[in-house]
């Protein structure tokens, strides 16, 4: 078969069993769009703008495992989607982004639309291309969906210069079946000896926690992890990341760690023994203050890049290996072994942690005349049966979806937790409604992160996903006003808009249901409307308590151990208090 | 801790450049930097000179082994190991001052490879705390300009990094 470099993409794009490109056409790519014009085994998804593209096929990636495709003109074109890129990398998601560049002759001549775009995305990328031979085409895709999707995945740009798309010059095609690289081999098996040492220590364990993150998501590792935590009756906290790889309404689930983490969770790791950490990293947002993080602690570290491994907090049993092929060597020497874990140290233990736990630190004020953020959500909990997929923007209202929102199953909670980017929760929506058109998709927002990405409410009409924006409307940018009341003295310095649209008309001018809500009794018809509305996308805007704060929270530069509660431990919750 | 990292990676356009890359946007220091390609010319063999604490330098090992473009890299300090740096230098000279010179370059088995009537170059190859010391031996005034390729090396032994 004879193809086109133009051709060749596409063609590519069809074995490697693509389903959705994300893109937006420009000059250097209109090769590659007319070979897209002439087919029709590969979606494509044309959004708003090129940031919306990264992110709703970075959505699709982290809802259904797959890597997300996106396709970008030179230019402008690719530095918008930098944002997406580096969205992508910070949560290790695997995406192949393929952007246009002016044709070689001219590179470095500061030609029209031209970026570095190979430069411009080195730090942010998992690998990239530059692509400078139509006949290097096909090897270097195979290369990028390998690399993408294998280890610790993440975004891998391949930028093609116009004339390597040229429809003029046709070259036999042939996509490789297999790729091998010398220079990339990612880890599988973890070491016996390791996972030995991490078994005997775990049995000896007297107040052990079991830390787990998103690369038990991304590496499907969800089922070896329920099946451990179970058997070792261990507690189990998540991060932001890895969220539903346990279910949260199990009574293991001590909930999500870190900065705005429950009460039970940090001050478990605070005063544990034994940690086994599982595919996770450390993040500042998870650790607090390092020097006093975890203090009598031995950690258990099971991670894929072992670049991850004692990175910022050093560990005794590093393990390198996929999580999925440790966890089962694990349980299979688990299984081996004649001793269990002390029951009454873990009575002991499980009795100090119910101890927190009554402490009830998410508890809110259910009295007041406001809406309060919490309570939307425990809504939208209920009229979803807690089984729809959640996305968020970045802010108070994606802790209070974290904290509200006990997900049972990964891939469900949709969010940007590394590089925290606002403006990802719509397009992410629209990318995780088309991979799973059947299931309820709700975007949970505020009035300032939304507007990062409002016009993309264009391209869900046009592909038709119904999704439901559930707006946190406080008139503040929630989690920057927080800040500034704890730490500047409440001076707002810019953490407000004095003018915010009304949300309902744009919602009704981009021909969706908009619908607002002032009081905290319609809240819930308003969401049970949205909902049976199923082919409907639906804007609620929820004017929520604009002071609400999220609690409990670790101030910056403290530990686990120096949390602030909304009220002192003990202390009933009133509206006085609150 | 002064570290020199031998590194094997694919002679690609941007390789040098994910490396150095890595190290300002991690904040690790790059002391030198040489670079050329192997007897293989689809590699290219670098060898990095570095500082850090324990800690620090297991990172940059990491860090390296994960570019997509590194194929393999030792750490040359861990183990015995030789090391050279070239230096050219070039100074002024003048009728007196001819003899001395080319007697101090002997001494430091230097090699005079340019001559004009009032300059020299001088080649030498040696560690760098030799170098160092030729440099401080010579009158400062009459140094017109160096140049050195920072230090490479090999571990001693039968042993060798390769693929």
């Amino acid at each position: 078969m004879e193809l086109s470099g133009g051709q060749i993409v596409i063609q590519c794009l069809k074995d490697e069993g693509v389903e959705y490109l994300f893109g937006y056409p420009g000059g250097a790519v209109l090769h590659l769009y007319d070979a897209i014009f002439h087919q029709e085994d590969v979606k494509h998804i044309l959004v708003r703008h090129e940031q919306a593209a990264t992110h709703a096929a970075d959505a699709y990636a982290r809802a259904t495992g797959k890597p997300g495709v996106v396709l970008v003109t030179s230019g402008p074109g690719a530095t918008n989607a930098v944002t997406g890129i580096a969205t992508a990398y910070m949560d290790s998601i695997p995406m192949v982004v393929i952007s246009g560049q002016v044709p070689s002759a001219v590179i470095g001549s500061d030609a029209f639309q031209e970026v570095d775009m190979v430069g411009i995305t080195r730090p942010c990328v998992k690998h990239n291309f530059l692509v400078k031979d139509v006949n290097d085409i096909a090897e270097t895709m195979k290369k990028a969906f390998y690399i993408a999707t294998t280890g610790r995945p993440g975004p891998v740009v391949i930028d093609i210069p116009k004339d390597i798309t040229d429809p003029n010059i046709l070259i036999p095609y042939k996509y490789p079946k297999k790729i091998k690289m010398r220079s990339y081999s990612p880890a599988t098996k973890g070491h016996p000896g390791q996972i030995k040492k991490a078994i005997e220590l775990l049995l000896a364990a007297q107040r052990p926690v079991i830390y787990s993150g998103g690369g038990v998501i991304l590496g499907e590792a969800s089922e070896e992890l329920r099946e451990l935590t179970r058997s070792l009756n261990f507690p189990i906290t998540q991060t932001l990341m890895g969220l539903g790889a346990y279910p949260a309404t199990d009574k293991q689930s001590i909930g999500m760690l870190g900065m705005h983490g429950t009460y039970e969770a940090n001050l478990a790791m605070h005063e544990s023994d034994v940690i086994l950490a599982i595919g996770v990293r450390f993040d500042d947002r998870v650790t607090g203050k390092l020097a006093e993080f975890c203090p009598h602690s031995t950690i258990i570290h099971i991670d894929i890049d072992p670049a991850s491994i004692s990175k910022t907090v050093k560990v005794a049993v590093p393990i390198v290996g996929e999580v999925k092929i440790v966890l089962n060597q694990m349980l299979a020497l688990l299984k081996e072994q004649k001793t269990k874990p002390s029951k009454k140290a873990l009575e002991a233990w499980w009795s100090r942690i119910e101890q927190w736990r009554s402490v009830n630190c998410l508890e809110f004020d259910r009295g007041c005349e406001f809406i309060k953020p919490q309570a939307v959500i425990e809504q939208l909990y209920e009229v979803t049966k807690g089984d729809a997929f959640i996305t968020s923007d970045v802010g108070q209202h994606q802790m209070f979806a974290a904290q509200f929102y006990p997900f049972d199953k990964p891939r469900r909670w949709i969010n940007s937790g590394g590089l925290g980017t606002m403006g990802f929760g719509l397009p992410a929506a629209i990318g995780v409604k088309l991979a799973h058109p059947d299931a309820d998709v709700a975007c949970v927002t505020g009035e300032a992160s939304i507007q990062m990405c409002i016009q993309e409410l264009s391209t869900a009409l046009q592909y038709k996903t119904p999704i439901k924006i559930i707006n946190l409307n406080n008139r503040y940018m929630g989690m920057v006003r927080q800040w500034q009341e704890f730490s500047y003295e409440s001076r707002y310095s810019h953490s407000y808009m004095d003018t915010i649209p009304d949300f309902v008309k744009l919602a009704e001018a981009y021909g969706h249901v908009g619908i607002r809500v002032e009081k905290p009794e319609d809240v819930k018809p308003a969401l049970e409307k949205a909902f049976a509305l199923k082919d409907r996308t639906v804007f609620i805007d929820i004017m929520t308590d604009r002071t609400e704060n999220v609690y409990p929270m670790i101030e910056s530069g403290k530990g686990h151990q120096e949390m602030t509660l909304r009220v002192a431990p003990g202390t009933p919750i009133n509206r006085e208090l609150a | 801790m002064r570290h020199i990292i031998s590194i094997l990676i694919e002679n690609e356009a941007g390789a040098l450049s994910r490396v150095a890359g890595l190290f300002s946007a991690r904040g690790y220091n790059i002391e030198s930097l040489t670079v050329a390609p192997t007897e293989d010319p689809t590699l290219s063999r670098m060898t990095l000179v570095t500082r850090g604490t324990d800690e620090i330098i297991e990172q940059i090992t990491k860090q390296l082994n994960k570019l997509i473009d590194v194929v393999k890299l030792i750490d040359l300090a861990e183990a015995t190991h030789v090391e050279r740096e070239l230096m050219l230098v070039k100074v002024r000279t003048c009728k007196e001052s001819r003899e001395e010179i080319n007697r101090l370059s002997e001494i430091f088995r230097g090699k005079i490879i340019d001559v004009t009537s009032n300059s020299y170059v001088i080649e030498m190859t040696g560690p760098s705390d030799k170098l160092d010391a030729f440099v401080a031996a010579l009158d400062e005034n009459s140094i017109i300009e160096t140049v050195r390729s920072g230090p490479t090396g090999l571990s001693r032994g039968e042993k060798g990094l390769h693929l």
